[in-house]
Formats: structure tokens, C-alpha cells, sequence
């Protein structure tokens, strides 16, 4: 078995991210100062999960977590915007900051830090109760936010996530009568609606097709002029298509770990950890 | 463009030769059923079913042995068998339904739906009086009912499977036991602590108590079941918006689960509206309209029957046979009207 024809080639996907980083203008958007992660450990009842994670997403900046699954991505991004704890008996250490502000200090409210720190699922889960247009203001009324002008709002975030026309035409109609990637993007919409400063995704492509997929990175790309995403994915083209800034988890049998983290072209065109070239370069994961 | 000439076809449909098979073996068991039950002491109804039965199954499995195989006759003989099991249900319903409909027709006039029995007898001849005020009590005891235990279930339900507090376990054990309850118990517990102990006397609203204790469990343990079902994947969706934990289940998951929460409404009036034990101490009867929930005994369907059948006389018997009739009728506008609105709302 020749796995080096078979995979991709570390070169063709640097080339990707360096495409995409000649692009991209930094620092173009006063966003705050970003969401950063210290020392950021997770734990399932005794069974540690993530050791010691910290990372810096800038505002504006997409960040791309990649690695083989159980390394503890989707873990990690569950603490960012505080979902982990609603697994029983978990417990967490370190801190997280938005805006240099701790999320889990005391006292703070946590359905604030919700509505800043946005989330998009890796299964789409629009509400099965509420029409299309139900869903993408259903934000509003679930946090109870009041809004000026509410039609404007649905077809600006629709439009955003990139399926206004495909729905103009029937927001009344239920969300269970669209196809995947019509959901999916209906729930990115539906995250947009309560204007979070940072999007975490969850895998986001994971169960859509192609076509889906692609609409779905145009649409982060777009979003990434106003707001910090951070992605977790399994596709390693993805990763290089869409994100400005790449890190590498990876549990060798204990805890998962960041091993590495830097621009997406470094990762994929020079890893200084061995074990992350093995991973973009395909050898193993 | 070319038409299309391609006709649609079922392949898999039965073949000319399936189907004779088929005939062979109906009429081949039909055939030793009659020499079965002729030559045997076996006799009746219920022994031509089964011989039948058993003899179709033995000759279809000889036919599909030679075609499929042991497999195929292992895989004929468990859906036989299921279609047999559905089969024997189906036939108690039927022949309950049937019975209570041949036999309660006959009592069926206008005024059984519109009068009273104050100035009546249960002897009197058929067509004298009418079990309006029944209709009514009943009425008020399954409206008493559900306007107490429908919240009480439900909330308790959203405690185990959304709040899953520290009493969780001990809730699901008393909600178990509590479903085991014999009704007549749940009817001389309020006779026990309320009847003897205050002065509230047998009334429409005591009896609605007792058939709460009956319906809560049921009610609890169904709405439990559908609030389960409902993806976990939806909660967090809320919660991740900003929503408080309050906000999300009343937004998303209990109008997630709202058809399901209906059915386990239905389930609990079908539990409570045929009791007859728990009433006798708690409601007491009475002859005329009694609305008032509160104040004076009142009258139910099930206890008219009971009355009837224990008369004896054959002007009771056939006035109780009507009643369950009209027991039946009045559950099912009860079910239909829950559907329809279960729809409507789901619509909106």
C-alpha cells in the first residue's frame, strides 16, 4: 500500500491556505480582542479528557481544530461557550476569556456568554415546532431579546448563511422539509440572529454533501469579516480552505493535547512536530 | 423526445403460481378442517379457527419449504404467528365492541340522552327516563380529573427528564408503586382521610381525587417516555442561544413533544373514565342533574352500570348495556376532540 499517492500531499494543501492567506487583509475589523483559552483542562467524571490547552483565537480570524477523533476538540470548544457542564458529574480547570474577561468567573451570567459565544452543531438541529422563519428568530425569543425589525433581521442572517433564496419564498413552511445542508445553514442563520461576537462549529459539514459543504465554507468566509469562527473539522482541505490559523489535538491514549498550533500554511507546508506532519501529511489518523 | 415505452412493473409481486399455491393450501387446510373436526369430539367455532389455523400453517410451510428453504419456512411461521396474535386481539375488541353494541342499541332513545332518572326507575320499561345527569357527572369527573393530574404529571415528568434532580430516583419509585395501586384503594383512601376526617361529603370533586391518584402515574410515566424522545441535540440548540433552561423547555421541547404529551392525556382519561370501585365511596349516586362538582353526591356512567346489572331485572340489564354504549361514545368524542386539536395546533 502506497499511502502516499493515496493522501494528500502536504504541498497541494499548503498551497490552498497560502491562496487563501494572500486574500485575506489582517486586522481589517475592530472586533474586541478575541476569545482566548488558558490552561484549559476537561474532565468526564474521573476520565481526563483535555490537558492543559491554550489558545489564543484573534477577533476576525477563523481557527481550524483539527485531529483524529476522541482527542477532544469537540470537548474543547464545548467549554468555550460553557456546554460542557450541562454533561453530568463533568468538571473543568483553567480559563477562558472574552474580551479578557473570565466566562467562568463568578457570578457571571452564563446565558449572556451563550449569547456571545454562538454555536452551530455537527448533526443540524432546527426546531422541529417552528417554521423556517420561526427558527432563525427563535433566538430572540429564547433569550428574550427585543428587536426593532424582525423581518429585517431574518433575511439579513439568512442571507448571511447564504439560503435566503432558497426560503424566501416559504418561511412559513416547516424546517423539517429542508434537505440537510438547506438545515444546517438555516441553523448557522439561526446562531447569527442574536449577533454573537464569536461562532464555534461543531464539525458543520460532517453530514452534508459537497455542494453543502461548499456553500458552508463561502458562508464562513463571509462571516469572518465580522466575527471569529472557530471549526472543528475532520477534512483536512477544509481546514487549509477555510482557516486562517490551524491546531493540531491529538491524545495518545491519556488526555488529549494541543501539539501544535500556527498560520494554516505553516501547518500544512512546515509542522515542527513530527506528529502533526504525520497527521496533515496523511501517515496516520 | 422519445415517450417512454418502460411500463411500471412489481417483480416482486405474486406470481400466477404463488397464488394458486396459495389457493391449493387454503383450500387443502380447509379441507382436513372439516375432516378434523368431523372426526374428532372437537366442536364449535373456535375449534374450526384453530384446526383451520394450525392446518394452514402446517401445509403453506410444506409450500414454502420446497421454495425457500427451512429459513423461509422459520421466517413464514413468525409472521403466521404474529398475524395470529394480532388476529386474536382484533377479535376480543371486536366482539366486546360487538356486544356492547348489539346489546346497548336496543336501550337507545332520545330521551336516554336527555333525561334523568328522577322520576324514574331502573325497573321501568325501556324509554322512561334517561342517564344525562350520568353523562354530566361523568363529564365533571374526568374534566376534574385531568384538570388536576395533567399539570401534576407533566411537571413531574419535566423534573425527571429536564430538571433530573436529587429526588429523581425516589420520584420514579413512588410514580412506579403508585401505578400498581388497586383503584378501589385510591377510592377508600379520600373516603379515609377526607370523607371521615372533614366535612366534605361524597361529591363529584372527591371522586375526581380519587381518580387522580389513578391517573397521575399513568399520565407521569407517558409524558416521561416522550420527553425522552425528544433529541438532546434540540436542548442544547436552545441553551446555546442564550436561553435559560425555563425558556428552552417551554419554547422547544415540550412543542416538540406536544402530540406525544396529548396521547399521554388520552392514555390517562383511558385509564380513569371506566372506574367504577373508587367512585362508589367517594361520589355516592344520585338520580337528578347535579353540576355542582362540590356540593352533593353525583352520578357516573360506570356506576349506572353497575346499578343496572345489579337490579337484575331484564328493563336494568338492558339500561346498563346502554350505558357502557354511551360510556364508549363519550370516551371517543373525548379522543377524536383531543386528535383533531393535537392537529390544529400542530398546524398553527
Amino acid at each position: 500500500m502506497s499511502e502516499q499517492t493515496e493522501s494528500t500531499t502536504p504541498s497541494s494543501l499548503s498551497a490552498v491556505a497560502a491562496a487563501r492567506a494572500d486574500k485575506k487583509v489582517a486586522g481589517t475589523s475592530p472586533l474586541g480582542t478575541g476569545l482566548e483559552a488558558r490552561g484549559v483542562h476537561a474532565w468526564f467524571s474521573k476520565h481526563h479528557a483535555l490537558a492543559d490547552v491554550s489558545l489564543d483565537f484573534s477577533a476576525g480570524t477563523v481557527t481550524a481544530l483539527i485531529g483524529p477523533s476522541g482527542c477532544g476538540k469537540s470537548t474543547f470548544i464545548r467549554t468555550l461557550n460553557r456546554m460542557h457542564e450541562f454533561i453530568p458529574d463533568t468538571s473543568m480547570a483553567g480559563q477562558v476569556l472574552l474580551d479578557g474577561k473570565d466566562v467562568y468567573e463568578p457570578g457571571i451570567d452564563v446565558t449572556k456568554i451563550r449569547l456571545q459565544i454562538g454555536m452551530v452543531f455537527q448533526k443540524p438541529n432546527p426546531f422541529p415546532s417552528m417554521t423556517i422563519g420561526e427558527n432563525v428568530l427563535s433566538g430572540l425569543k429564547l433569550a428574550q431579546i427585543k428587536t426593532a425589525n424582525p423581518d429585517e433581521l431574518m433575511e439579513e442572517c439568512l442571507t448571511r448563511a447564504g439560503l435566503w433564496a432558497e426560503v424566501k419564498d416559504r418561511l412559513g413552511a416547516h424546517a423539517g422539509g429542508l434537505s440537510g445542508g438547506q438545515q444546517q445553514r438555516l441553523c448557522i442563520a439561526r446562531a447569527l440572529a442574536v449577533k454573537p461576537k464569536v461562532l464555534l462549529m461543531d464539525e458543520p459539514c460532517s453530514a452534508l454533501d459537497p455542494g453543502s459543504t461548499l456553500r458552508i465554507e463561502e458562508t464562513i468566509s463571509e462571516l469572518s469579516k465580522s466575527m471569529t469562527v472557530v471549526i472543528v473539522t475532520h477534512n483536512m482541505q477544509q481546514a487549509a480552505r477555510v482557516s486562517d490559523y490551524t491546531a493540531f489535538f491529538l491524545s495518545d491514549g491519556g488526555p488529549g493535547q494541543m501539539i501544535e498550533v500556527g498560520p494554516t500554511n505553516e501547518i500544512f507546508s512546515r509542522p515542527r512536530d513530527k506528529r502533526t506532519e504525520n497527521y496533515v501529511t496523511g501517515r496516520f489518523g | 423526445m422519445s415517450t417512454s415505452t418502460v411500463k411500471p412493473t412489481k417483480p416482486w409481486a405474486a406470481t400466477p403460481r404463488d397464488r394458486a399455491m396459495m389457493a391449493t393450501s387454503v383450500g387443502l387446510a380447509a379441507l382436513s378442517t372439516f375432516l378434523i373436526v368431523a372426526g374428532t369430539p372437537l366442536k364449535g367455532k373456535l375449534a374450526y379457527f384453530f384446526v383451520f389455523f394450525i392446518a394452514w400453517l402446517a401445509i403453506d410451510s410444506f409450500f414454502v419449504f420446497s421454495k425457500a428453504g427451512i429459513k423461509g419456512v422459520r421466517n413464514g411461521l413468525a409472521e403466521k404467528l404474529t398475524f395470529l396474535g394480532a388476529l386474536i386481539v382484533m377479535m376480543a375488541v371486536a366482539s366486546i365492541l360487538w356486544s356492547v353494541i348489539s346489546r346497548g342499541m336496543a336501550g337507545l332513545n332520545f330521551a336516554y340522552f336527555t333525561e334523568t332518572m328522577r322520576n324514574a326507575s331502573i325497573f321501568d320499561p325501556i324509554g322512561m327516563g334517561g342517564i344525562a345527569h350520568a353523562i354530566v357527572g361523568t363529564l365533571l369527573l374526568i374534566a376534574i380529573s385531568i384538570i388536576i393530574s395533567v399539570p401534576m404529571g407533566i411537571l413531574t415528568a419535566l423534573y425527571l427528564t429536564e430538571i433530573k434532580g436529587k429526588a429523581s430516583k425516589f420520584i420514579e419509585f413512588l410514580i412506579q408503586a403508585m401505578a400498581g395501586v388497586p383503584s378501589v384503594v385510591a377510592g377508600l383512601f379520600i373516603y379515609a382521610a377526607i370523607i371521615l376526617n372533614t366535612p366534605l361529603r361524597p361529591s363529584a370533586f372527591l371522586g375526581g381525587l380519587a381518580l387522580t391518584i389513578l391517573m397521575v402515574p399513568t399520565v407521569t410515566r407517558t409524558a416521561q417516555e416522550v420527553l425522552n424522545l425528544v433529541p438532546q441535540d434540540l436542548r442544547e440548540a436552545g441553551l446555546a442561544m442564550g436561553a435559560t433552561q425555563w425558556k428552552t423547555v417551554a419554547l422547544v421541547v415540550v412543542p416538540a413533544a406536544r402530540s406525544g404529551l396529548i396521547t399521554a392525556v388520552i392514555l390517562g382519561v383511558a385509564r380513569i373514565a371506566g372506574e367504577t370501585a373508587p367512585l362508589l365511596f367517594t361520589v355516592g349516586t344520585f338520580d337528578a342533574f347535579n353540576f355542582n362538582p362540590f356540593v352533593g353526591q353525583n352520578s357516573a356512567l360506570p356506576v349506572i352500570v353497575w346499578g343496572g346489572l345489579n337490579g337484575g331485572a331484564a328493563e336494568s340489564i338492558q339500561r346498563a348495556w346502554s350505558a357502557i354504549l354511551v360510556l364508549l361514545i363519550v370516551v371517543l368524542i373525548i379522543f377524536t376532540a383531543a386528535r383533531i386539536f393535537s392537529k390544529r395546533a400542530m398546524k398553527k
